[in-house]
């Protein structure tokens, strides 16, 4: 690792802005906040991983990935960011990097190529490039190759200087975060301001999951003008510095550069939810009373509960009706930490029951949380291993799992209906229509007919009384010309 | 549970049902060494030949007595003797005859006639099997003809056992499929019965004359299908399975003269269904257990409903098939909780559409299909390759079940039928649902578009 990629990553670690972090003595801060992976009992993804998840949503922006195929070729096209323009970002580009690039050195010329060749082909805003373990190793030095890149064609090429190994996927969204600060937010002006011009960070807009929450916005007149980066533009990142007031969604990864954005450009954040009903209310709430602060007219905020009392009215109206179908049912939930818990507290409105969830990754503030909200903390759990989960699972008699994408399969063979709530979901589940769609996916889900049915002994299983003997045939399938005794039965 | 209903209207647009003797010409195709003969005007013949040919892409020997106006006007009996007589010289063992709308609506009597012409030329047809069915288009569709034809042949070949002296075999077993299964799943019908020890005998059997494939020699009758010798044999099996309500007549009827229990399968698609027929050839085997190949087909189903339940869970579909077919999906369907907004169906004689898991099923046509689909908001179709045009009408995807798919090669090799077809269908449902992805756009939510200052001031040519 480079001295300037170990200083960013060092520089990454202290985070003022964290309370984890606050409370953390300084050696201990030094250490990281990511936990050591351990060889042999890793899972999820590197620092490369979570600066494309970060960076990648920026529609019209091309991704170059500078590396051997494996970082693109078998990670590209399988994330669920919704644009509502450019497709440009969905396309995998990479350098591909072949033996000989590498041990006669030409990454560096070839990487110039590539700019180039997206340049001339697609024209796009600007051109991202991702460095990767075996770029890093060898020595390519991504950031001059940019610098001259940029002079030589005119389209910003911005290095995303991340490799794999700086450490986990965590890290990466926040290096990935900070590498927008350092050569990108600042760079273009805004044609005219607002005084309800706010940023919003740490979404991705996942099935369309921004746009859920946007016609709220509209309605009240407030102009989404930076965003990192759902549904975002390279302006958007570029502008973000003249917004009134930066939103982090639930996301501890995007700290960093909410805080230096305040702390350079004066433009406060706060961290809110639109995950549930009361978290979307507070949300908005906090997002008006900011803007009236720096200079928005007060009466926004008798809009804003305007129409927060309305929506809220609508929804409830709505989930009553889904409530016979959910009612009484148990929901076990593992899931990162906070974001889920005003979910919680609606599906327990819901009258479901919550019979365990994940403390993982949640601070303090939110296992008191769980605590309040579950009355015991007998249901708490710490990471699980998949075979621990299948017992719980079995154990707790949960009628459904929501959780990621990675115990679907521990669900599934428990044969235990699962609803999908992480980044990876095929559904948006946000804002107040998004909780009407999350419980309408548990009762899809639930109530399905089809768990009796796989739950069913097979034919085999059941008792049946003995039907007498029968006299052994000598019979071959006339296709095969195999034996059809069932004691030396193959398929014909 | 459903409700059959018939549009009260004189229009039907764009027809769904083929008619009953095609069905029956198909089944008769099913015996070894047949040559259907539609006793009726040329063109029924010709219709009926061409779409059989461009579903199955195989020659098929169907032939017609050509009644002309004079023959229509003074009896048909001497044209039926004349086909028999010219139809002897390709040497079939076999030829089934189904009467049309034409000769019905006349009202020959074409038993008696069969009867004097047999008698008068015994001598020139040999041992010649001839079997009629009676089929007039106006009644009933494919399905009910293909019932009758093999109603008639079990009729006509089967002798009455004395059930005194019933010399049965205790594991051979009757196979009576409807006309919605294919040879790909008769094949897995029968892999499974032999998987138990048991000696299926299928009537009628396509696998081995419409299954598609290149004969040595040109032949001027069907191409395999069971053997004219095994059909009086069935008279001797343990027992007698039907697959599909339609057949139930037929199934009755050899029970009957064999003296052996029946049992009924109405579908063989979905796990229960399946089940219920895996635990019946446990039982005519008396067998406590499975061979592994038949345990593992069943967990790898139970897989394949975990992994598509998330498709086909909350789907709203709309179908349009004969009624055997269109149960069989539908129940299976049905048990991964999707939702038949819109079901047509083609006869009233099958008593299985009382059980069609939805509410309303309507006597009628692909414009029934494509208007109820239309209203109900329904997201993918099932129907034979006709459907297509509601497709595009509609932009939905369509999943091709029935007769004729035309416009696809392989009709013969689809198999939805048993744990593995079952497998394959759920799949195909669920790829349908995934190969229409619905693109969400920020109006779908009620949101504003993007403010054009943020756009890219130079067009993109983004590859897609």
């Amino acid at each position: 690792m480079s001295d300037a990629l170990k200083q960013t990553v060092q520089d990454a670690f202290d985070e003022p802005g964290c309370a984890t972090n606050r409370a953390k003595s300084a050696s201990e801060r030094k250490k990281g906040c990511s936990k050591p992976l351990t060889p042999g009992a890793a899972a999820g993804g590197c620092a490369f991983d979570g600066a494309k998840i970060t960076l990648q949503p920026i529609v019209d922006v091309a991704h170059l990935v500078h590396a051997p195929l494996a970082c693109e070729g078998n990670a590209w096209d399988n994330r669920g960011s919704a644009s509502s323009g450019s497709m440009i970002y969905k396309t995998g580009f990479t350098t591909d990097l072949s033996e000989l690039d590498i041990v006669m050195g030409h990454g560096e010329k070839k990487l110039y190529r590539a700019i180039r060749e997206i340049v001339e082909k697609h024209d796009p805003p600007a051109v991202f490039v991702y460095a990767t373990c075996v770029t890093s190793l060898i020595g390519d030095d991504i950031e001059a190759v940019c610098k001259a890149a940029t002079e030589a064609f005119g389209t910003p090429a911005i290095p995303v200087n991340v490799p794999g190994y700086a450490g986990s996927k965590n890290l990466g969204c926040k290096l990935g975060g900070e590498m927008m600060f350092r050569h990108v937010i600042g760079t273009v002006e805004p044609s005219h301001t607002t005084d309800y011009d706010i940023n919003i960070m740490g979404d991705y807009n996942l099935s369309g999951e921004l746009w859920q929450v946007k016609p709220l916005l509209d309605r009240l007149g407030i102009r989404i003008l930076g965003s990192l980066s759902a549904d975002a533009r390279y302006k958007q990142v570029a502008m973000m510095h003249r917004a009134k007031v930066t939103m982090l969604v639930c996301s501890h990864a995007l700290l960093n550069v909410a805080r230096k954005l305040e702390e350079t450009y004066g433009i406060p954040f706060f961290e809110g939810s639109f995950y549930g009903i009361s978290d979307t209310s507070d949300s908005l709430r906090k997002i008006c009373a900011m803007l009236i602060e720096r200079g928005a007219d007060p009466e926004l905020m008798d809009r804003c509960e305007a129409l927060i009392a309305g929506e809220e009215a609508k929804v409830w109206e709505q989930l009553a009706t889904l409530r016979p179908k959910v009612e009484g049912r148990r929901v076990l939930l593992y899931t990162g930490g906070h974001k889920s818990w005003s979910v919680v507290s609606a599906l327990q409105e819901l009258g479901m029951d919550v019979v365990g969830t994940s403390v993982r990754k949640a601070t303090d503030n939110d296992k008191a949380r769980v605590v309040e909200v579950m009355g015991t903390e007998a249901h708490m759990f710490e990471n699980m291993a998949p075979k621990e989960m299948y017992k719980t699972l079995k154990e707790s008699g949960a009628d459904i799992l929501m959780s990621g994408a990675r115990s679907q399969f521990v669900a599934l063979k428990a044969r235990t209906p699962w609803v999908d709530v992480n980044q990876e979901k095929h559904e948006p589940y946000a804002g107040y229509m998004g909780m009407v769609d999350l419980v309408r996916a548990i009762d899809r889900s639930i109530n399905n007919p089809m768990w009796a049915d796989v739950r069913r002994p097979a034919p085999w299983d059941e008792p049946r009384p003995f039907a007498g003997h029968r006299p052994r045939i000598q019979d071959r399938c006339p296709v095969s010309g195999l034996a059809n005794d069932p004691t030396d039965f193959e398929d014909c | 549970m459903a409700r059959l209903t018939r549009p009260r209207r004189a229009l039907s647009t764009n027809p769904l049902k083929s008619s009953a003797p095609l069905g029956a010409a198909m089944a008769y195709l099913g015996l070894e060494k047949a040559v259907p003969l539609f006793h009726g005007a040329q063109g029924c013949t010709a219709f009926a030949m061409v779409h059989l040919v461009r579903h199955f892409k195989e020659a098929i020997p169907l032939q017609t007595t050509a009644m002309n106006e004079v023959s229509t006007i003074l009896g048909g009996a001497d044209q039926i003797e004349e086909a028999l007589a010219n139809l002897k010289k390709a040497n079939p063992k076999l030829i089934g005859i189904a009467s049309t709308a034409l000769t019905e609506t006349r009202g020959e009597d074409v038993p008696g006639e069969l009867r004097d012409i047999l008698v008068r030329r015994g001598k020139d047809l040999g041992d010649l099997k001839v079997v009629y069915a009676s089929t007039p288009d106006f009644e009933g569709a494919m399905e009910d003809g293909w019932a009758k034809a093999v109603t008639a042949i079990i009729d006509t070949l089967v002798p009455e056992v004395d059930p005194l002296h019933r010399d049965a075999d205790l594991r051979q077993v009757n196979i009576l499929p409807a006309n919605y299964l294919t040879p790909a799943e008769v094949e897995e019908i029968l892999r499974m019965v032999r998987a138990f020890g048991l000696k299926p005998i299928v009537l009628p059997d396509l696998t081995s004359s419409l299954d598609g494939h290149l004969a040595e020699d040109w032949a001027g009758h069907s191409l395999g299908g069971t053997r004219i010798d095994d059909i009086p044999a069935m008279a001797k099996s343990a027992v007698t399975f039907a697959i599909g309500e339609s057949m139930a007549g037929a199934a009755h009827l050899l029970a009957e003269r064999g003296h052996m229990p029946m049992q009924i399968f109405p579908s063989l698609t979905g796990l229960q269904a399946v089940d219920n027929f895996v635990s019946a050839l446990m039982n005519v085997a008396g067998a406590s257990d499975a061979p592994p190949a038949i345990k593992r087909d069943r967990a790898r189903l139970q897989d394949a409903m975990l992994d598509a339940h998330f498709q086909i869970g909350g789907l709203k579909y709309a179908i349009a098939a004969d009624p055997d077919l269109a149960y069989a999906l539908m129940t299976a369907l049905a048990g991964l909780g999707a939702e038949a907004v819109c079901a047509v169906t083609t006869s009233a004689a099958n008593p299985i559409v009382d059980l069609m898991p939805c509410e309303e099923v309507i006597l009628g046509d692909l414009g029934d299909l494509e208007e109820g689909a239309r209203e109900a908001g329904a997201t993918i179709l099932i129907s034979h390759a006709h459907g297509r045009h509601a497709a595009a009408a509609l932009h939905l995807p369509l999943v091709r079940a029935g007769f004729p798919i035309n416009d696809r090669l392989g009709a013969q090799d689809i198999c939805r039928t048993g744990y593995r077809g079952t497998r394959a269908f759920l799949f195909e449902v669920a790829n349908a649902v995934l190969s229409h992805p619905h693109e969400r756009h920020p109006e779908d939510f009620g949101a504003a578009p993007i403010d054009p200052e943020f756009e890219h001031d130079r067009p993109q040519t983004a590859p897609h």
